[in-house]
């Protein structure tokens, strides 16, 4: 949108022609996703994880509309018009129902593809502040989302869930009680709590996707990042995202799909717990309360605060776990190092890779049983999280010698880096000259 | 604001890295005692099931062997009520055998006298789910020695292992290994639970269900010990927990079929597609030819060869 050498739209049917002149939709969607939005020629597969994301979000929405339709949001029909009337009498209501619940997991799983693959190559940085923070909302959203759908079925884990997680909220002085209380509509989960999170389940996924048109329209002001990082300098540095990207988001969002296909069908509760096919018993306990795996790394840092220091560890693990999520929103601004893409950041690609198996490790953690050494290993693990993200970020970024950047990324393209280095100090670059002159 | 960030992360990391001296300070200073479980505890046995797999189906021959032993042994204490008498056509029942089982049916369905609006009970019907052996669970419990028998409807999919953890339970009971009482003189079974290594506490509250051979008189002339009977409903119960397998693998197959050749024909697409920009990828800098005929001008001129 924002490069001069963007095909404007041009109709090529009096139809068309007609519609563009009442309404310039069809303009809108060619400048946002068809010929008219030049994109960097040289993204790799990481970037296609973006695209799978849509699509796992429209599943969701279309499965879970349909579901919605038989759900009966009761405390004493919920498991049972999940378990017999959707998985026995509906017709084709099980593929329903093991869609949608798959359907969550691959969206979170190609969601931390993406972002990670933000971190990587340094798409947080300028000029894409909002583009990253609109997609850390979104990723909020999707937790709560997820979290609230998954207390739907009304199983033990639905149940037990619901009971720690909105016991969070206990954690703070004073308001934490009521708090907790008014998100629940009473003392413990029951019918007024399962109510209201199938009212948002429904609704927020629609505000999720306002916030992705947000996410998308944010993005197309500067254009999609690249592998290298550097900016897009002239016309021979892009490729129209209709057909090049079309069709490398059209073959490989099939292999994502077909992966998916294949837990659906061949493997559709490994992802989840047993625990979630006995009803929901206030009075039984199971013996260990486990989220869905993608909230494993999360809960992990919650449950690393044992001790009481000053404040109490409950309060301490809920803070420490708001604040990982929330540190991120400063990440643009904590790494200043100029260099956007790790690729060019010798020190930072370590510490990256080694915050990718952090992550994995918690995650691990999360999903134990509590024992006092794997919980050792959990703290160790959460306190080198925190300090990625607050300390070392921060001082790498500082003290670091990158690696030179290409000239361009049609050089970079045509052969490797270092023939046509230029070398380019510690010194922080205006890195915006491209989009600058381009306006 | 770095510096304030950064010291929130030092904070964080201070006070987990006091939660860890201490937990490991308890940790040695009195390590956790072991349980019985985490040494005499046992995996479920390596049995197959036609179900089991990617191309998974049911044996229906089994799948009834599996609905007698229910019925005849499990009925008395296990509901299974999200099932349907109609859904037994499914494991290859007909009209006439189904709305006999439903009718014959041990306990029947509640129901209102019409005549006179009391409570009564009638016999049952293909479309009533399964009717629970207990009225309530307080009777259910009143009955078992304060244990709950739990609902087999998706007991396969509600424990870990499935088919081969509730086979396993069903043949693993047995005496408590004299070992465990050496080790462990305080876990002698208690009165009225049993011991069964399969069993996560490893005391669990059923009696032994199937105890001899021939406790279940087969039809289709298939030698009923236990461990076949065991089998058997093991396999009945995969079939309750989840009747859409056999049709969920087809469809998965045929749609995966579908998408891996949509995906080829997508891939070769995109090769095609992007075959012409791969080759029109214009050099930049000193290797545009542009450039590059300048600088061969510049030198010409300047009598440089080379």
């Amino acid at each position: 949108m924002s490069f001069s050498w963007a095909k404007p739209y041009e109709p090529k049917t009096p139809l068309m022609r007609w519609i563009d002149e009442r309404l310039p939709l069809p303009r809108l969607v060619y400048g946002a996703v068809g010929g008219g939005y030049p994109v960097p020629r040289n993204l790799n597969y990481w970037w296609n994880f973006g695209v799978a994301a849509g699509i796992f979000l429209t599943i969701q929405i279309i499965t879970g509309i349909v579901l919605a339709m038989h759900f009966t949001a009761s405390t004493d029909g919920a498991f049972d018009s999940v378990n017999q009337l959707i998985m026995r009498d509906v017709n084709a209501g099980w593929l329903l129902r093991y869609a949608h619940m798959n359907g969550a997991s691959f969206f979170f799983l190609v969601v931390y593809v993406h972002i990670f693959r933000g971190l990587y190559y340094g798409s947080y940085k300028a000029p894409r502040e909002m583009v990253w923070m609109l997609g850390l909302v979104i990723y909020l959203l999707m937790m709560a989302t997820a979290f609230m759908g998954y207390v739907l079925p009304w199983g033990q884990m639905s149940y037990w869930g619901a009971q720690v997680i909105t016991g969070f909220f206990s954690a703070f002085p004073v308001v934490g009680d009521p708090l907790r209380i008014w998100i629940l509509g009473g003392y413990a989960p029951d019918q007024a709590a399962l109510t209201r999170f199938f009212s948002l389940h429904y609704l927020l996924p629609f505000v999720i996707a306002g916030v992705v048109i947000l996410h998308i329209w944010a993005l197309h002001i500067p254009g999609s990042n690249n592998p290298t990082g550097v900016d897009v300098k002239d016309e021979r540095d892009t490729l129209p995202f209709h057909p090049f990207y079309t069709a490398k988001d059209g073959w490989f969002s099939g292999a994502i799909l077909l992966a998916y296909v294949i837990v659906t069908f061949f493997l559709p509760n490994y992802l989840g717990s047993p625990d979630n096919y006995i009803q929901a018993n206030p009075l039984s306990t199971p013996a260990e309360i486990v989220p869905e795996w993608y909230l494993l790394p999360f809960y992990a840092i919650l449950r690393s605060f044992t001790a009481d220091f000053i404040l109490p560890a409950k309060l301490w693990g809920v803070l420490a776990m708001f604040s990982s999520i929330l540190l991120l929103f400063f990440l643009p601004w904590i790494d200043r190092s100029p260099v956007r893409s790790g690729a060019y950041r010798p020190v930072f690609k370590r510490f990256f890779w080694l915050l990718v198996i952090d992550v994995i490790v918690l995650g691990w953690v999360g999903g134990s049983p509590v024992k006092p050494l794997t919980v050792a290993v959990g703290q160790i693990a959460a306190a080198y999280y925190f300090l990625h993200f607050l300390v070392i970020l921060s001082l790498v970024s500082a003290f670091e010698t990158p690696l030179p950047l290409p000239r361009s990324i049609s050089d970079s393209v045509l052969h490797g880096e270092e023939a046509e280095a230029a070398p380019i100090g510690s010194k922080p670059r205006r890195s915006r000259t491209a989009t600058a002159a381009a306006e | 604001m770095r510096f304030i960030l950064g010291f929130i992360g030092a904070v964080f990391a201070g006070v987990l890295m006091i939660a860890f001296i201490s937990n490991l300070a308890t940790y040695f200073a009195n390590p956790p005692a072991p349980l019985p479980s985490d040494e005499f505890h046992l995996p479920p046995k390596d049995v197959h099931f036609s179900s089991d797999g990617v191309f998974g189906r049911f044996d229906n021959r089994q799948l009834q062997r599996g609905f007698q032993v229910y019925s005849e042994v499990c009925s008395a204490c296990h509901s299974l009520k999200l099932v349907s008498f109609r859904d037994l056509k499914g494991i290859g029942y007909d009209d006439a055998e189904i709305k006999k089982i439903a009718s014959d049916w041990k306990t029947q369905v509640p129901s209102i006298n019409p005549d006179t609006g009391e409570n009564a009970t009638r016999k049952a019907l293909p479309s009533d789910t399964f009717p629970p052996p207990f009225p309530n669970e307080v009777a259910a419990r009143a009955a078992n020695n304060n244990a709950l028998p739990p609902d087999l409807s998706l007991i396969t999919k509600a424990r870990e292992g499935g088919a081969h953890y509730v086979y396993s339970i069903l043949t693993g009971f047995q005496n408590e290994p004299a070992a465990l009482l050496k080790k462990f003189p305080d876990a002698k079974t208690p009165p009225n639970l049993h011991y069964n290594p399969y069993f996560p506490n490893l005391n669990i509250a059923m009696p032994p269900p199937l105890t001899t051979d021939g406790q279940v008189q087969y039809q289709d002339g298939t030698k009923p010990t236990v461990d076949q009977m065991a089998k058997d409903v093991a396999a009945f119960l995969v079939w309750t927990a989840q009747p859409e397998l056999e049709r969920r693998h087809g469809t998965g197959l045929a749609v995966s079929i579908f998408l891996l050749i949509a995906t080829i024909l997508g891939y070769l697409a995109y090769q095609q597609i992007w075959d012409e920009a791969k080759r029109t990828v214009r050099p930049t800098g000193p290797l545009d030819p542009v450039n590059q005929a300048k600088t061969r001008r510049a030198k010409a001129k300047a009598g440089i060869s080379g």
